[in-house]
């Protein structure tokens, strides 16, 4: 197979890196034995990788730096673990309900099919419009449903919005103590 | 011979109480969040902004720390976020190739050699000058794989990436590297053969 001059390159930077496999290791290691063309390559690489690890330099932040930072979290405490206030048992009862809720939704709708009929074009024998959704909505269950659904809406979003206003406290704070 | 904490070490007793601590762990990886991020912001005032917000959230979200991964890892996925959060929110800054400002922030750098190496001094300069000039990812790349000594799979989690697609972003950072050496430092180039 010939080698591409990228392609030798390619082999030869991972082999240098240290994140060829095995088998390719052995294979390049015959290689540079044998072939100069890859010993050459070999020399080139190696000499790069080593000028690249020896010669980057990290930038500084000032003097100051961190006694910025410590002085910034000294306003702060460390917040909990999530996994301590996140009951996963919790979210995945949740999560049961309404599965449980939506099967026995598609058990109910394929119990009353009538499979038997023929000639119509749908097997549903229950006439849409004959539904009285009136009735329904005057259910004082489906209305406690409903009003339960509005009242958790609203907690959520005074939650939302009380979150977003302690931040935007904090940053108050934050820019009125620079 | 004292042999210094580890990361873990510390990040007990900060969880501990012992918040003092804390200040151990900045002054180990202030440079390279501080170098990570000034590739992204040209101005070092907005970079030193950036990297005490990336210290703040790690303090805070300590207890996070599970330590399945390296502190560092964990420390530069908060800084790769933290900066792409804040280059989302404010607009980009044109970069400039205007290549005398490029040197003028490289030459800034502290090359910890003394002034009579001037040969290694100017190898020194010639790779930081030509990793400047390289886009912010592709730089991020090249110090996170040689300086910060992250593996693949590391700076796939630290950049949201799979490892092959870090493995063929390293090896495209190198070639653009190699590219830019050999196009602005010829003379320099030249000298090292």
């Amino acid at each position: 197979m010939m080698d591409t001059n990228s392609n030798i390159e390619e082999r030869l930077w991972d082999y240098v890196d240290g994140i060829s496999s095995a088998h390719e290791k052995s294979v390049i290691e015959k290689l540079l034995e044998t072939d100069c063309e890859w010993r050459h390559k070999y020399k080139e690489i190696l000499k790069a990788s080593i000028l690249l690890q020896e010669s980057i330099e990290l930038d500084e932040p000032s003097m100051r730096f961190t006694q910025n930072v410590m002085e910034d979290i000294a306003k702060y405490k460390i917040a909990p673990a999530a996994s301590t206030y996140i009951n996963k048992k919790i979210i995945y009862g949740i999560a049961g309900v309404f599965l449980t809720i939506i099967v026995a939704m598609f058990v109910y709708v394929f119990a009353n099919i009538d499979w038997t009929s023929t000639g119509s074009a749908s097997g549903i024998t229950f006439d849409l419009s004959k539904i009285n959704y009136g009735k329904i909505f005057s259910s004082t269950y489906v209305n406690i449903f409903l009003m339960l659904n509005v009242i958790i809406s609203l907690v959520l979003f005074d939650k939302y919005l009380s979150v977003k206003k302690k931040k935007l406290q904090e940053q108050d704070l934050t820019n009125s103590s620079i | 011979m004292t042999t210094q904490p580890s990361d873990n070490d510390l990040i007990a007793q900060v969880l501990r109480g012992n918040q003092q601590l804390f200040a151990e762990l900045v002054k180990r990886y202030q440079n390279f969040v501080f170098t990570i991020i000034l590739r992204y912001v040209e101005s070092r005032e907005d970079a030193e902004e950036i990297s005490q917000d990336v210290f703040v959230k790690a303090y805070r979200s300590l207890a996070d720390f599970r330590g399945d991964s390296k502190f560092s890892t964990w420390l530069y996925t908060i800084t790769s976020t933290t900066c792409i959060t804040h280059l989302r929110r404010k607009k980009p800054d044109v970069f400039s190739l205007d290549q005398e400002n490029v040197f003028a922030r490289a030459e800034n750098l502290n090359s910890g050699f003394s002034a009579n190496d001037v040969e290694q001094k100017s190898k020194i300069n010639m790779v930081n000058n030509a990793i400047a000039l390289l886009s912010p990812d592709d730089a991020q790349v090249i110090t996170l794989f040689y300086k910060a000594e992250q593996s693949l799979d590391e700076i796939a989690t630290i950049m949201g990436l799979e490892t092959n697609t870090v493995k063929v972003r390293l090896h495209r950072a190198r070639q653009r590297l190699k590219e830019k050496m050999e196009k602005h430092f010829v003379a320099e180039l030249s000298d090292l053969r």
